[in-house]
């Protein structure tokens, strides 16, 4: 199939960035988005041209790397999956689509397609762990009992793979799926309860410092998760600061 | 508990707790004005109780008064720094994609009504305020002996554009409940159980109150 690209180019994150467009033929449907990606930048290499810098890495919706804005939604107009897994079936011959990347104020564009994500590490360091002490006394983590339902749940936070696609889905670019996931993973286990105020605090309060917007339960968030995760996460995460707090 | 109300989450809560209060008061607010529909005289009887208690008057109104500040103020303040978050926007977004058109213009609903609480305001409170505290007449009678209240309502929905205008501001409320009850819980952190079976009563809620709303408002037009 024959596509028109308009994509946002951006030299460097100082420089002003525009969209551009690009045609590219011969695509098959079969591709991935990325692989389609890639022809349009060996075009382009050909050419002479700069190509379009976009992260990747595993290319098998593990990484959370790829990051793109396709035609007004997160990774594309998929659910369930990241760019990498986005295949060019999901497109007509002939159609024009829109890549931009990831905008929020937390997340500033690095080159072209590129942005900065390590606002969501900084989170992680505030509070996203637990801290085992690993003198030689301790504690074999199988030998905690856990409950199935309590198990199942904390897999299912712990399936975020820090993406992103929360933020810029969400018209307010608010971080809070993202931190409801984490917070949720050790909030729902034995093991996360010792430091469990002050990771819901710090967090939150590493969240906010950041720039990321305030939740107004638009949902967008979840419907855009790669991986799923659902608001019960961003409302246990609301429990556990008015817990923490009371 | 001071730590809450700086974050995000606090102001949240503190903005879901004003809509309660709101949402409760408006429940109340249903209950008399729906009394005009049939009986003028229980009507007039409860408006003359509300008018004049002391509690009613200097407690719960300047509780309310700040219960509705407290909310819009704080929804301009949650807007302006969530339009800050992102400072380019997309050049082609698609938000019906994924949410709905009332959760995401809750400023604009908002707004609708603010417009309205200021017509409302002009047009039943503040003739109040002159009539009892700077006229000082609390009898709430006209001059023939009946009581003023029924009479001044009736004479109000008169006014067709008045009318109109009352019919869109319900309109926009029922927008804005439509998002806003069940967000308010999804703040409060209830769990999805329990949010699954208040979404399906707050639907309920944020149609069948405004319509009673409009329901009134045009008995009164087409029975004065
Ligand atoms: C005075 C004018 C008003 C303005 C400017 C206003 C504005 C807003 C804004 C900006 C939000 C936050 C958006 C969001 O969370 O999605 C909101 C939420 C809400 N409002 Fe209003 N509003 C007004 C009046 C009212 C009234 C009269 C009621 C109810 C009777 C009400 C009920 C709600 C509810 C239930 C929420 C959801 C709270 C939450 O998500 O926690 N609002 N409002
Ligand atoms: S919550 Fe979902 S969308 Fe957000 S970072 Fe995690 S995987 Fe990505
Ligand atoms: S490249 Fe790893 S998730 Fe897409």
């Amino acid at each position: 199939m024959n596509l028109t690209l308009k994509i946002w180019r951006q030299k460097d994150a100082k420089s002003k960035g525009k969209m551009v467009s690009y045609q590219v033929n011969d695509i098959s449907e079969h591709m991935s988005f990325l692989e389609m990606m890639d022809v349009l930048n060996e075009q382009l290499i050909n050419e002479g041209q700069e190509p379009i810098a976009f992260d990747h890495d595993c290319r098998e919706g593990i990484c959370g790397m790829c990051s793109m804005y396709i035609n007004g939604e997160a990774h594309g107009p998929d659910r369930g999956v990241t760019t990498c897994q986005l295949h060019m079936r999901s497109f007509k011959d002939g159609d024009t689509i829109t890549i931009e990347p990831f905008r929020a104020k937390a997340f500033p564009v690095i080159k072209d397609l590129v942005v900065d994500r390590s606002a969501f590490e900084r989170i992680q360091q505030a509070g996203g762990f637990i801290s085992v002490n690993t003198s030689g006394n301790t504690q074999d983590a199988n030998a905690i009992p856990i409950s199935k339902h309590a198990a199942d749940e904390a897999m299912d936070s712990a399936t975020c793979i820090g993406c992103g696609a929360c933020v810029a889905s969400c018209k307010n670019a608010s971080a809070m799926l993202f931190v409801g996931a984490k917070v949720s993973q050790y909030a729902l286990l034995p093991q996360g309860q010792i430091e469990a105020t002050d990771r819901v605090k710090n967090m939150v309060a590493q969240m906010d410092l950041e720039g990321f917007g305030n939740c107004t339960n638009t949902g967008a968030c979840e419907v855009e998760c790669p991986k799923g995760i659902s608001l019960e996460n961003i409302a246990r995460m609301n429990r556990e600061l008015m817990k923490a707090n009371l | 508990m001071s730590g809450l109300f700086k974050s995000s989450i606090g102001r949240k809560v503190a903005m879901a707790l004003s809509a309660i209060f709101l949402m409760i008061f408006l429940l109340q607010h249903f209950a008399i004005n729906i009394l005009s529909v049939f009986s003028a005289d229980r009507f007039n009887d409860v408006s003359h109780f509300m008018g004049t208690n002391f509690f009613v008057q200097f407690l719960l109104q300047p509780v309310l008064i700040f219960g509705v500040v407290f909310h819009f103020v704080m929804g301009f303040m949650l807007e302006i720094r969530n339009r800050n978050a992102r400072t380019i926007s997309y050049a082609k977004n698609n938000g019906s994609a994924n949410t709905t058109w009332m959760s995401r213009n809750m400023i604009w609903s908002g707004l609708a009504i603010l417009a309205f609480i200021v017509l409302h305001f002009i047009d039943f409170w503040i003739p109040e305020i002159n009539t009892k505290y700077i006229q000082g007449d609390v009898s709430g009678l006209l001059p023939d002996g009946n009581f003023r209240y029924f009479e001044e309502l009736q004479h109000k929905f008169e006014n067709p554009i008045r009318v109109g205008a009352y019919v869109v501001a319900f309109v926009f409320l029922a927008l804005h409940l439509l998002h806003g009850f069940a967000s308010t819980f999804q703040s409060m952190g209830a769990g999805s159980m329990r949010r699954a079976k208040l979404q399906a009563f707050g639907k309920a809620y944020a149609i069948i109150i405004p319509l009673g709303f409009i329901f009134i408002a045009l008995f009164h037009y087409f029975n004065h």
